[in-house]
Formats: structure tokens, C-alpha cells, sequence
């Protein structure tokens, strides 16, 4: 009886050891390339490089994908979620607020929570939600009534829900949020309504705010006087894509929206920071520590919420810690993410805003005369569709627009609670009166705009000089993001619904499929029972692709 | 060529004819149950106008500063998903529709009365005017002396080749359509740019593109023809900056005509 009892004992000992062990521990999102298997946050890994280690997919085999599963959306839109993967089970969101845990292999859905947001919620451009975060045996997901909310990761129960916003005031969150030892930072969306953006930590545990840094400083604080008057209380910069997290430095890195209102620039005089700027937040406290502005009293609406991509690279004959980004406003940088000190700045599309960088990459200022295009348009000239970056190349990888302008008009406008904010607005370039011109997205199968307002470029860029090394241009634009693996494709997807895989090395194109509808998302890849999947979301249905047995 | 479309402010003073001439179709082809609607599109110019700011505050980011950004709704041409009076227009901006993806906006009465004014008046407060001739006689001149319908379609009768115009009064404004009359070059629509394509095995195809993307261009020949064609099988793929029209030689007073003939074609197809 006593060698039963405690085999028993030993058993559920067993049982429990397995469980912690498969808990998502901030080791294991740390050293995520330590298991490539998974995909563990939105960007693949803290760096937000992503770029895989797998290499079962490549080259020589490329012609034997095939289809394995497609998970079909309930919801119509824009479907911009990236999904993680975690041993076997891929965990995605879908508008406005669900999250759905589904098995990797087969793509049959274990479970769906549903978060219905306060009517209240506002926001300027799609019920967007952009996925979730994991840490131990929780989900964290941001909503567009600005809560945080966590959920049992193994029965999709709702275990805590946190006000990050003022649902009143348009406050609202999209991105996923960022996992950082045992707290879960978010950014507020609402730039185009007249909030005052931040970054917030909570506990992972109970949803307790820890921290909380403005992106706008208030009274009192550095640089504060780059905003006049009351300019500060309504002026944006929102922060609505995940950030990156370097470790060895223990800070994070986000990427800060357009001040407000928008279009506006001579309503709220200065350099408007930390709008458009990237800020390096300590992960323990939210100090920051550095910023870096790349569009000060910006006019235009370029935001700044490009991933920070991070990596060691050589620079000068020697390793540095970069921070390498393709900005909306037509420039690309790399940044030394230690100091905030521009390394390089460089045009990678027609800019006409300005008409170049300065030693310290500010942008010396050409705006155009009333009623003629900026260059890039309003849309930017890439905007938050994660990059790529393959320490195999060497190249940095992103979506970009080309030959895409907009005309700008200003206006006084008084703030408003909850309202848009604009203070003006634009008309995009088009070839004749009433062509058809680029919108946010399209759902609409019919091309009949053609690439003369615009079309997608995909860039590989050499960080070490700002050259573009190849590009891989479509008709259309792309909203898509980027994914490289070890074995040098390069993976990704636009609004005309293809799925194109690349050699990495020099564009050649390997690979395209018709999924038929657009992708807004980055592809991810993992690997589940020794074989390795992509999965991208095309349009309302996420597509699971894997070789042919 | 490139044409510097204008920022709204300008651009909207194109177009005010066009409400005043779909008023006036509206009179003439209401029927009874359409009375109350006649109603709904009279303003004063003061709401038009403060719709337009309304209009660029809280609508233009989604619905885009033409309207039209919003798949199968194009505001400024009364194109829209579900509503068709006006208290349809203000109950989708207070309640919102579509799960959320258009929002419901507080507005004050003054304010909504103001966005649908402006979208009424076809996004123009204060425009020029277009001559709007006889409908009747524009028709005439339209299958007679213009040669219009030698490419066009309209209601099932002509050919193919050229765009067919049967719901063009609902998706062109009287300005735009004089512009295509008087000076084709400039007005015409990329999409419609004819094209000329030499494919691998020699064959030479002309005709006017549907649909195309970074592989494929989908055509539709001078045979009539659905041609989809893929790029890398192509030796050459030509498109032409010239309309294969050109500038009609009609008096002012028939280009009046042809106007409101085009603008009486609204795509409800031949009545039974």
C-alpha cells in the first residue's frame, strides 16, 4: 500500500514537473534561439530579428510545399495578427478582441475567447489587434478598449483584466504586448483622436501597473519645452507596435507615433518629442534612458512604430550593437543602441519633405508649396509591417512603397475629448480626376488603380552603407512583414494575396502561390512532430504550409 | 502624365452641378416611394460646408478624402452598403456598423446634418458649373453623330471593347465626364490605358486591361475576348499613355447632351 501511494505521490510529481517545465518562462523567450521550434513572441525573439533557425524548408525543396490546413476567420478585415507557436499549439487573435488556441498539426481549434470591447472604443484605422504575448502559463492580450487582459494558456479563462486607458478619452491598445521577466509592457494607440501616449508595465501576475513612462513629457521633465503651451495634453504619440528588448542591456526599445493633430505642424510649434522618436525604456523601471527623433514637428503623419530591429553587427571593424530601422518617413538608420547615436541615415525612396540629414541624421526640412505631393505619401513609405534581419546575409529586409505621394492641407482644429484630432487633411496623387488612389487595405479582388499611384518594394538593404543590395518589386503595395530562415529564404506576402518566398541572398524569386485575398501580417515559421511550417494569413484565413510527406 | 489631383478645399469645386443635375434626375425618374428622399438631399450651403470639415475630422481617415476607401461604399456618389435615406445615414454614423469597423460617432444634430450634406452634395460645397444638356437629345447625339456607342456599351446593346457605360452616371460627376469628352488624355483612367501584348508563341493582343498584379494581367481582347496572361510568358507588354479616343469634335451644346444623357445611366440595367 505505502510503494502505490507513493508511486502515486511520484506520478503527480511527474505530472507537475512537466507542467513547469513547459511553462514559457522569460529564460526560454531570452534564449528563444535556443529552440527554433517555436515561435515565442510577435517579432520571433527580443531582438525582433525575425529571422529563423530552421532550415528544413529550403532551396532544393521548396516545389514540394504543400497546403496542410487553413483556419478559416470568423470576422471580416484586416486580419494583421501574428501568431505565436508554442510546443505544438499556435495561439492567434482575431478582430476585435478573441484569441484562439489551435493545434500546430491540424489547425482544429482547442479554444476561443471572446472579449467584447466598450461601444466607447475608438479607433482610427480598423479593429486591429495585432496578437498575443506569452510568459509561464499566461496569454496576454491588449484591447481596443485599452485593457490588458490574461488568460489561462492552457483553457483560455480569463484570469485578470487591467485598465491601461481611458476608453473615454480613445485610448486603445493593438499591439501585442511584450513579455520582459515578470512584467507585461504595452503602448497606447489613439494619435489621430488627441491622447498622450505611454508605455506601461504590469505584473505579470496580477495585473498591477509598475510603471508607466509618457511619451510626451509633462511640466518639469527633459524636454518638455519642445511643446508650447498646452500642446502636450493632446499631442499623441502613441505607441501601437511591439517593442524590442536587448537583454544584455536591459532596456526596451519602442517606436513612438506622429504628434497630434496630424497634419497640423504650425498648430503645436517645436520638436514635438518624443513623437516620431524611438525610446530606449529601462525594462525594471521605464527611465529612459535614450531617444532618438527622426521626424521632429512632423506634418505628415510618420509615425515611428517601425520594429526596432536589433543586432550585432560589424561596424568599422569591430561588433556593435545596433538598432537598424527603415523609418515611414523615407529614410532608413542604424543607430548605436547603447548611446541613441545615429550611425547612418539614408533616403531609400523619393523624399521630398526634406532634403537630407544632417551629421546627427536630423532631417533638414523642405516642405512643399500648398497643393503639390510630399513624397512618401501618407502612408509612409513603409510603415508597421515588421522587417527581417538574417545575420547569414547580413541584409536587412522590409516592405516599401515607391512612387507614392499625397497632398497635404492644414487646418486649426480645437481638441475635442475623443475625437479625431487631425487638424487637416490629404488627397493621395493620383494619374487623372477620380482614379482610384491607395486606401489603408483592400478587400476588393479588382486592381484598377494599377502601380501608378504606388507600388510595393521589397528592400534589401546593406546596414553597413544604407545601399539597397536588391529589391523585389510587386504591382501593388504590401502591408506584409518579413521572415528569413537558416536556410536564406526569404518569406512574405502583399495586398495582392501572394505568398512569395525568396533566396535571401539576391531576390531570386522561388516560390509564389495565390492565397487570394491580402496579407497584413509577417509569416512565421516552427517546427512541430520534426517538420517545419509557415503559416501566413491571407485575407480571412490563415494558410499552414509544410513539405509533402 | 501625371495629374496633381487637388487637396479637397479646391478639388470639391468641381462638382457641384452634379448634385444639381442628380436632383434633377432624381425628379424624374422618382416614384412615389422615392418622395421622401427628394426631400432628404435639400440643404443649405452653410451645412455643406460645415460638413466638409466634419467630414475631414472624423471621416476621411477611413473612409478616405474621396470617399471611397471603404470597399463597395463610395460616399461621394451615394454608393453605400445598407442606407439609402438620410435617417439610414444618421443611424449607421450614431450606431455604428459592421462589427465595430465603422465606429458609432457623437455627433450633435448640427454636426450630422452637416456630414450628410456634404456627402449629399457629392463632396462639393461650392463648385463651377457644368453645362447639363438634354438628356433625350444626348442619347441622339450619343448613338448618332458622337460614335460613342461605335465602342460603348450601355444596357446590353454595343460592343464590348471600351468600358461599358451603363452605370456611368453613378460612378463618374459631370465634370469628370466633360474632362473625358474634351480631353480624353487627361481624364482617362489608368486601368483603361489600351494595351498591347506580344506573347511567347507570336500572337499579338490588343485590348484594355481588367485586373493585374505582380504575375498576372487579366485583358480583355478586341475580340471581346477574357484573356489572363501570365507576365514571365510575355515578350513584350505595352501600355499606352493615349485614350484610343480622341477629343471630340461635338459643339458645346451636344457635349451638354452626351453629359446628360451619361448621367441618366445609373446601372439599373433595361426595365421590364
Amino acid at each position: 500500500m505505502r510503494l502505490i501511494k507513493t508511486l502515486y505521490t511520484f506520478c503527480l510529481f511527474a505530472t507537475w514537473l512537466n507542467s513547469v517545465s513547459a511553462q514559457v518562462t522569460y529564460q526560454r523567450i531570452a534564449n528563444s534561439a535556443d529552440e527554433p521550434n517555436n515561435w515565442l513572441t510577435y517579432n520571433g525573439s527580443y531582438m525582433s530579428q525575425r529571422h529563423s533557425l530552421l532550415d528544413q524548408i529550403d532551396k532544393t525543396n521548396i516545389d514540394n510545399l504543400e497546403l496542410k490546413w487553413v483556419l478559416q476567420n470568423q470576422v471580416f478585415g484586416a486580419w494583421q495578427s501574428n501568431p505565436i507557436v508554442v510546443d505544438g499549439i499556435m495561439y492567434i487573435t482575431e478582430r476585435p478582441n478573441s484569441v484562439m488556441a489551435v493545434d500546430a498539426l491540424t489547425g482544429r481549434v482547442f479554444w476561443k475567447f471572446e472579449h467584447t470591447p466598450d461601444e466607447r472604443a475608438r479607433v482610427c484605422c480598423g479593429a486591429n489587434n495585432r496578437g498575443v504575448a506569452i510568459l509561464n502559463d499566461k496569454l496576454y492580450m491588449g484591447t481596443l478598449d485599452a485593457r490588458l487582459i490574461a488568460l489561462d494558456r492552457v483553457n483560455g479563462k480569463l484570469l485578470w483584466n487591467a485598465e491601461v486607458g481611458d476608453v473615454g478619452l480613445a485610448y486603445s491598445v493593438t499591439m501585442a504586448p511584450l513579455a520582459v521577466k515578470d512584467k507585461i509592457l504595452v503602448g497606447v494607440g489613439g494619435g489621430e483622436l488627441g491622447i498622450r501616449g505611454y508605455v506601461a508595465a504590469y505584473d505579470a501576475n496580477t495585473g498591477r501597473e509598475v510603471w508607466k513612462t509618457f511619451t510626451i513629457p509633462g511640466p518639469g521633465e527633459p524636454n518638455h519645452d519642445s511643446w508650447e503651451g498646452d500642446d502636450w495634453k493632446h499631442g499623441g504619440a502613441p505607441v501601437w507596435i511591439t517593442g524590442s528588448y536587448d537583454v544584455s542591456q536591459n532596456l526596451t526599445f519602442w517606436g513612438v507615433g506622429n504628434p497630434g493633430p496630424d497634419w497640423n505642424a504650425g498648430q503645436r510649434p517645436g520638436d514635438n518629442l518624443y513623437s516620431d522618436s524611438v525610446i530606449a525604456l529601462d525594462a525594471d523601471t521605464g527611465k529612459l534612458e535614450w531617444y532618438f527623433q527622426f521626424t521632429p514637428n512632423d506634418g505628415y503623419d510618420y509615425d515611428a512604430v517601425q520594429v526596432p530591429v536589433l543586432a550585432d553587427i560589424e561596424w568599422n571593424g569591430s561588433s556593435k550593437k545596433v538598432m537598424m530601422w527603415a523609418n515611414r518617413n523615407g529614410y532608413f538608420y542604424v543607430l548605436d543602441r547603447v548611446s541613441g547615436e545615429c550611425l547612418l541615415g539614408k533616403a531609400y525612396v523619393r523624399v521630398n519633405w526634406s532634403s537630407g540629414l544632417d551629421e546627427n541624421c536630423r532631417p533638414i526640412p523642405t516642405p512643399q508649396p500648398e497643393g503639390m505631393p510630399t513624397y512618401p505619401g501618407n502612408q509612409g513609405a513603409t510603415n508597421w509591417y515588421p522587417p527581417s534581419y538574417s545575420p547569414r546575409t547580413g541584409l536587412f529586409y522590409f516592405s516599401a512603397w515607391e512612387d507614392y505621394a499625397t497632398i497635404y492641407f492644414s487646418e486649426e482644429q480645437e481638441y475635442e475629448p475623443g475625437r479625431a484630432f487631425l487638424g487637416g487633411g490629404f488627397s493621395v496623387l493620383a494619374p487623372a480626376p477620380d482614379a482610384p488612389t491607395i486606401g489603408i487595405g483592400r478587400t476588393n479582388p479588382i486592381n484598377n488603380w494599377t502601380d501608378e499611384v504606388g507600388h510595393a518594394s521589397l528592400k534589401a538593404m546593406n546596414p553597413n552603407t544604407g545601399e539597397e543590395v536588391w529589391e523585389f518589386e510587386q504591382f501593388d503595395v504590401s502591408d506584409s512583414g518579413m521572415l528569413t530562415t537558416a536556410s536564406d529564404l526569404l518569406i512574405t506576402g502583399g495586398r495582392e494575396g501572394y505568398f512569395h518566398v525568396l533566396d535571401a541572398r539576391n531576390g531570386a524569386l522561388l516560390y509564389y502561390r495565390n492565397l487570394g485575398g491580402q496579407i497584413v501580417m509577417a509569416p512565421v515559421t516552427f517546427m512541430t512532430n520534426g517538420k517545419q511550417y509557415i503559416s501566413i494569413i491571407s485575407g480571412n484565413s490563415l494558410f499552414t504550409y509544410g513539405l509533402k510527406d | 502624365m501625371i495629374y496633381f489631383e487637388p487637396p479637397t478645399q479646391t478639388k470639391r469645386a468641381i462638382f457641384r452641378p452634379c448634385k444639381l443635375l442628380l436632383a434633377t434626375l432624381i425628379m424624374l425618374i422618382a416614384t412615389n416611394n422615392r418622395a421622401q428622399e427628394l426631400g432628404d438631399h435639400q440643404y443649405t450651403s452653410e451645412s455643406v460646408q460645415l460638413g466638409l470639415g466634419i467630414y475631414n475630422r472624423e471621416c476621411a481617415l477611413c473612409h478616405g478624402p474621396q470617399g471611397d476607401l471603404v470597399d463597395n461604399i463610395d460616399l461621394r456618389r451615394g454608393k453605400f452598403r445598407s442606407a439609402s435615406s438620410d435617417d439610414d445615414l444618421r443611424d449607421v454614423i450614431l450606431e455604428g456598423r459592421a462589427q465595430g469597423r465603422m465606429p458609432a460617432f457623437n455627433l450633435s444634430d448640427e454636426e450630422l446634418s452637416g456630414v450628410i450634406a456634404f456627402i449629399r452634395a457629392g463632396f462639393d460645397p461650392d463648385g463651377i458649373a457644368v453645362r447639363i444638356g438634354d438628356p433625350g437629345q444626348g442619347k441622339i447625339i450619343f448613338e448618332g453623330k458622337g460614335e460613342c456607342s461605335n465602342c460603348h456599351r450601355v444596357n446590353g446593346i454595343g460592343p464590348r471593347v471600351a468600358p461599358d457605360l451603363s452605370d456611368i452616371g453613378m460612378t463618374r460627376t459631370a465634370a469628370n465626364l466633360q474632362l473625358n469628352l474634351l480631353d480624353p488624355a487627361a481624364a482617362i483612367l489608368p486601368i483603361n490605358r489600351p494595351i498591347r501584348i506580344v506573347t511567347l508563341n507570336e500572337e499579338t493582343i490588343v485590348g484594355r486591361r481588367l485586373n493585374e498584379d505582380t504575375y498576372t494581367v487579366q485583358v480583355m481582347d478586341s475580340n471581346e475576348r477574357l484573356r489572363s496572361l501570365v507576365k514571365a510568358q510575355l515578350v513584350s507588354y505595352e501600355i499606352s499613355d493615349q485614350p484610343s479616343k480622341v477629343a471630340t469634335t461635338l459643339n458645346s451644346d451636344e457635349v451638354a447632351h452626351v453629359i446628360a444623357y451619361l448621367l441618366t445611366l445609373t446601372g439599373r440595367g433595361n426595365k421590364l
